[in-house]
């Protein structure tokens, strides 16, 4: 598993959206490296540098499991390793 | 942080809403090793080579997929051209080995398998001329089964006893899967100067160049082409080439990264990114809606080619600097029932086959998944192939037809063949015969390399 994984979470903005994200992000192992966040017409848009390599479970588990918890929570939440936009924006 | 908001949000949109995604990540094996006395030897042996080198290939990819979240929307297996690996059979053998490999690729999830090749732009060898006859049956019983026969090059000229033959066998072989709309000809092309390293289908085989095995990706992604030239409705063509070779470059990227990633793991060499632009039926995911936004009322009004030849172009200019392993086709694909841009240009008159085939002498490929009436005469069908043949021999290029005379269609009717493969409204075909030009028999000479007006 690599090293660096960027986590996205768009919703409807409201109270605890980065409690619940973050504690699962602790539950999991993975440690956030860098975080920003912002409100866009109300709409909670966070986008985060994690380091994975702590966590035992893969992407793809990480995935279904995030996937739970947006469900959960009314966002839409994405993991996936930085590599690809390593690839297509650094040259 | 490493990456800009708007980086992240960009990569995401391309592949949430703009279709962005890995078309293939197609294996190449070689096999002729697999060549025993007896056919059932040979089917055996067949068998233990492809599923030792491609048992992981699959859930390889899908893995990659996950962790990059990136869909990979194909994956898929070339081998040696069966004709030249498998010599020596009788045509109803090689229908044994076409049902062989459809097995193999199911058994291991794959979506094609291609290969099951004559290349025969020179001559027949008994072996050729067997593997060609046996097409019809073979495309029929299969599903996943793709055939390609090379019938001219640049530096052969053209066969046109092959061209001849292969409008009687594109016609037999659409009668022959006639119960389904005759999809048998879908995965059947015939190509004038194939390239050895092609991950798309139908024309994927594992050329006499190649290694034991190798990992070749295809990408994708007109519509992150169109939806960054819809930003800049008023660009000028400097701008537009700009705008396509950045959109080009990120998108090879993606592939390289795939193609990287799936080879290091399979344990076998990284062949190529295949810079194509391939569309699909998604809303937006069309290469006529790519010229249309350039300022064309509809795909196949005059200056189509024009601007289709910027495209081109300006997607290899990205391609090449995203990666030094281009190879395959690269380039914009026009497959009509795949696109439902040219679906709609032709639907409001817009776009003919004539004007394809003008298409087709600045872009990648040829006359592809185009549905004509079924009752096209086998000549008529070898006409069509003569003069896209006559274009990529002289272009120095790589032209192909992959044509479906859809059995009791005529033209004005609509025929659905599914999946990737699309839909498409039948084309009328000239009226006019092509006999007596293609019973001559014989070869067009190679043409000459200089005087090159």
């Amino acid at each position: 598993m690599s090293k660096q994984g960027i986590v996205t979470v768009v919703g409807l903005d409201r109270i605890g959206i980065i409690a619940s994200v973050t504690f699962a992000l602790a539950e999991y192992k993975l440690n956030i490296i860098d975080i920003r966040q912002t409100v866009l017409n109300e709409f909670f848009t966070m986008i985060m540098v994690v380091d994975v390599s702590a966590s035992t479970m893969s992407f793809k588990d990480l995935q279904a499991k995030f996937a739970q918890l947006g469900e959960e929570q009314g966002l839409q939440i994405t993991i996936q390793s930085e590599e690809l936009f390593r690839g297509m924006h650094r040259i | 942080m490493s990456y800009s908001t708007q980086e992240i949000i960009e990569t995401l949109a391309m592949i949430q809403t703009e279709n962005l995604d890995i078309r293939t990540v197609t294996m190449g094996i070689q096999i002729a090793d697999c060549k025993r006395d007896s056919l059932q030897d040979t089917l055996d042996q067949l068998s233990d080579k492809i599923m030792r080198f491609a048992s992981r290939h699959v859930q390889t990819c899908e893995n990659i997929e996950h962790e990059l979240g990136i869909p990979i929307v194909n994956k898929r297996l070339s081998i040696t051209p069966i004709s030249q690996a498998l010599p020596g059979f009788r045509s109803d053998e090689y229908v044994k080995i076409a049902q062989r490999l459809d097995q193999i690729a199911k058994e291991l999830g794959v979506d094609f398998v291609g290969g099951f090749t004559a290349l025969v732009h020179k001559g027949f060898t008994p072996s050729e001329t067997a593997l060609i006859h046996a097409l019809p049956e073979a495309l029929s019983v299969t599903d996943r089964v793709c055939s390609s026969v090379a019938v001219a090059t640049t530096r052969a000229g053209i066969n046109m006893d092959a061209v001849a033959l292969m409008g009687q066998i594109i016609r037999q072989t659409a009668e022959a899967s006639a119960d389904r709309a005759g999809i048998g000809a879908a995965k059947l092309v015939v190509f004038c100067n194939p390239v050895e390293d092609n991950p798309f289908m139908a024309g994927a085989f594992h050329g006499a160049g190649e290694p034991e095995a190798v990992i070749h990706v295809g990408v994708s992604g007109p519509g992150v082409v169109l939806s960054a030239l819809r930003g800049h409705p008023d660009a000028s063509f400097e701008e537009v080439s700009e705008i396509i070779k950045r959109t080009a470059f990120k998108i090879t990227r993606a592939g390289h990264l795939v193609g990287k990633l799936a080879a290091q793991r399979l344990g076998v060499p990284f062949g190529i990114v295949d810079l194509s632009l391939a569309p699909t039926n998604a809303v937006g995911d069309s290469v006529a809606e790519i010229l249309e936004c350039m300022g064309l009322e509809y795909c196949g009004a005059h200056g189509t080619t024009a601007a289709l030849a910027l495209l081109n172009d300006a997607v290899k200019k990205g391609g090449a600097m995203a990666t030094s392993a281009a190879g395959g086709l690269s380039g914009a694909f026009i497959p009509v029932s795949e696109d439902n841009g040219m679906i709609a240009a032709i639907e409001a008159g817009a776009l003919s086959l004539a004007k394809l085939e003008a298409m087709t002498a600045v872009c990648s490929v040829g006359l592809d998944m185009i549905a004509v009436p079924g009752d096209t005469p086998a000549a008529t069908l070898a006409g069509l192939i003569a003069d896209e043949m006559a274009i990529g021999m002289i272009n120095k290029k790589t032209t192909a037809v992959r044509v479906i005379p859809v059995p009791g269609a005529t033209a004005g009717q609509f025929v659905e063949f599914g999946g990737l493969l699309g839909r498409s409204p039948i084309l009328p075909v000239s009226p006019f015969s092509s006999l007596k030009f293609t019973q001559r028999g014989g070869r067009i000479p190679a043409p000459i390399q200089a005087l090159t007006n």
